[in-house]
């Protein structure tokens, strides 16, 4: 790649005794992007994102932060902001005492702290214990915490868990806003829908593996869009299917509709054709495969 | 470090732990005094182990500091406490992984607690001495015992000795505790095993193997607070228990950096 990169990881690996829980990944995550982390529970997810804070050592392999190596993350974490599985805070301080901790720690204005509570809608609960705080208010404080270096770099674990839907918006479009302003976001999850909504560009894991990298845009175009077809009455299914296949088209019988594989052009004349053979169709959808129906024809789940 | 130090403290002055401390240093200081001043006549003694500190013991430059040195041990297991949850609890609470991001570097996060949970400990052995004599002044008044001696120069370095030999073993027991912290990375393993280890399987085994003291760190260091005594000498009791310690802190120092953070 010609763009500067935010991460870089060759052939990284990590086993736990006899499980690897990570083999040989290689991606590469552009500067101001925002990457989706994909993949199911237990794919390897966390255990990468682990090994690029400093965390955990690699069992093989190298990668880059910010163009620095993840063997000396102290010369790059002073610009990385991140949530690693879930919020982890002291129970017994409140919210801006835990900011306040953090802030003190990498030496950073703890003038920002109000600021950054403001921004997670946290402003009138800061001075509230954080054991009071539901999971929602947790999370959003380590979106927060996360925020305080100002980051070039941010990097967050399953970051929608336990908020509502308007706060998962808000998320959305906070990440958007700092991507925006050159921040690299990169998001873990498991759910691919809000993946898809705000990623540029993605890496999908499976037990392990990286089985993607790249834009998008790139991989949803690879899927070939379907016709859906649905007759008003059930005994036509077979005469679509035939006229289908005779224009050249792959057709299959799902619940009680046809699934035509071809682009959304072809529905005016398969609607004619079924006219002309006098099938009443009850709807007609052109339908573009989504992130999850990748995923999971990718990977054959 | 030094911002590891200041974050650390922001812990520390939370008013939980704040109040909790002073509670249990007001309670264990309390109890000696009173135990040391009120028991003088009596024929079970007065003492650690029942020995008998007389009137005339506690009438002299150094009886102001008896009591004072008498609640180390009890001063050392708060201590043990409080360093071993500030430590495992980074585990148990998931924090640990929060500090390293924000300071990578591992010693620094362990010297950084280790000198903040030392200022604590100092405030925590200045506050038990300050209560410790205002006490001996008020029991002695109550038992007729004689305090003209508590005023001289002779006191006062006493009561400097003390304090210095009373913060030495209070800080060994905290690094005990630190150490236990960071080898079972659960406050209440840490705790209960090394409240187990210094009240019971120390205290016993020294009370029947002769001599087997001079080989326990909980035990030098309550010798290290009494300023040695006819067995144990003090600079033998300081430098073999503090060897002991500084061996322990170097070897999970060791495994607190290489050991991934993976909770």
């Amino acid at each position: 790649m010609s763009f500067p990169l935010a991460l870089d990881v060759a052939d990284l690996s990590k086993k736990y005794g006899d499980r690897m829980a990570l083999s040989h990944a290689n991606f590469e995550v552009p500067m101001g992007s925002i990457c989706g982390f994909v993949g199911p529970n237990g794919s390897g997810k966390t255990t990468t994102i682990r090994m690029l804070l400093g965390l955990i050592t690699p069992t093989t392999g190298s990668g880059h932060v910010l163009g620095e190596s993840i063997t000396e993350p102290e010369k790059y974490l002073p610009n990385v902001g991140a949530m690693i599985e879930g919020p982890a805070f002291y129970p017994a301080l409140t919210g801006e005492q835990n900011l306040t901790v953090l802030a003190k720690l990498g030496g950073f204005d703890t003038g920002r702290i109000q600021g950054l509570l403001d921004l997670v809608d946290l402003g009138d609960r800061g001075d509230s214990k954080y054991k009071t705080y539901s999971l929602g208010m947790k999370q959003r404080l380590g979106i927060a915490a996360a925020l305080l270096p100002n980051p070039k770099l941010l990097i967050l674990d399953e970051p929608t868990n336990g908020l509502d839907p308007a706060g998962i918006q808000e998320v959305r479009a906070l990440l958007r806003k700092l991507a925006d302003n050159g921040t690299t976001v990169f998001v873990s999850s498991h759910l691919l829908s809000e993946i898809e909504m705000i990623s540029d560009y993605l890496v999908m894991l499976r037990l392990g593996q990286v089985i993607f990298s790249g834009k998008t845009s790139e991989l949803l175009a690879k899927q070939q869009p379907v016709i859906v077809a649905k007759p008003e009455n059930r005994s036509d299914l077979e005469k679509l299917v035939k006229i289908a296949t005779s224009a050249g088209h792959t057709a299959t019988i799902i619940d009680e509709s046809v699934h035509v594989t071809g682009e959304s052009e072809f529905s005016a004349k398969f609607n004619k054709a079924a006219f002309e053979a006098g099938i009443v169709l009850a709807s007609l959808t052109p339908v573009r495969a989504s992130l999850e129906d990748t995923f999971f024809e990718m990977t054959g789940e | 470090m030094w911002n590891v130090f200041r974050a650390e403290l922001t812990k520390l002055k939370r008013p939980s732990l704040s109040l909790s401390t002073i509670a249990a240093v007001a309670f264990v200081t309390s109890l000696t005094t009173s135990l040391l001043f009120l028991l003088v006549d009596s024929p079970e003694g007065n003492g650690e182990r029942g020995v008998r500190i007389g009137r005339d013991v506690l009438a002299l430059p150094s009886g102001v500091t008896i009591s004072f040195s008498n609640a180390a041990g009890l001063l050392g297991i708060v201590a043990l406490c409080i360093f071993a949850a500030q430590t495992a609890q980074e585990y148990t609470y998931g924090t640990l992984r929060n500090l390293l991001v924000r300071q990578p570097s591992r010693m620094k996060i362990l010297i950084g607690k280790l000198g903040s949970m030392k200022l604590f400990a100092i405030a925590m052995v200045t506050f038990s001495a300050l209560l410790a004599v205002s006490l001996s002044y008020l029991f002695a008044g109550v038992k007729n015992i004689p305090t003209q001696a508590w005023g001289t120069q002779d006191a006062q370095i006493a009561v400097i000795q003390t304090f210095i030999n009373v913060l030495l073993a209070t800080i060994g027991f905290g690094i005990f505790g630190m150490i236990l912290g960071l080898l079972f990375r659960s406050p209440i393993s840490a705790i209960s095993i090394g409240v187990i280890w210094n009240l019971i399987i120390e205290g016993l085994l020294s009370i029947f193997v002769t001599n087997i003291d001079r080989y326990f760190p909980g035990q030098l260091l309550s010798i290290v607070a009494t300023g040695g005594n006819e067995r144990i000498s003090y600079q033998y009791a300081l430098f073999t228990s503090y060897g002991f310690l500084l061996a322990g802190l170097a070897i999970v120092a060791i495994l607190f950096k290489r050991r991934d953070v993976a909770n």
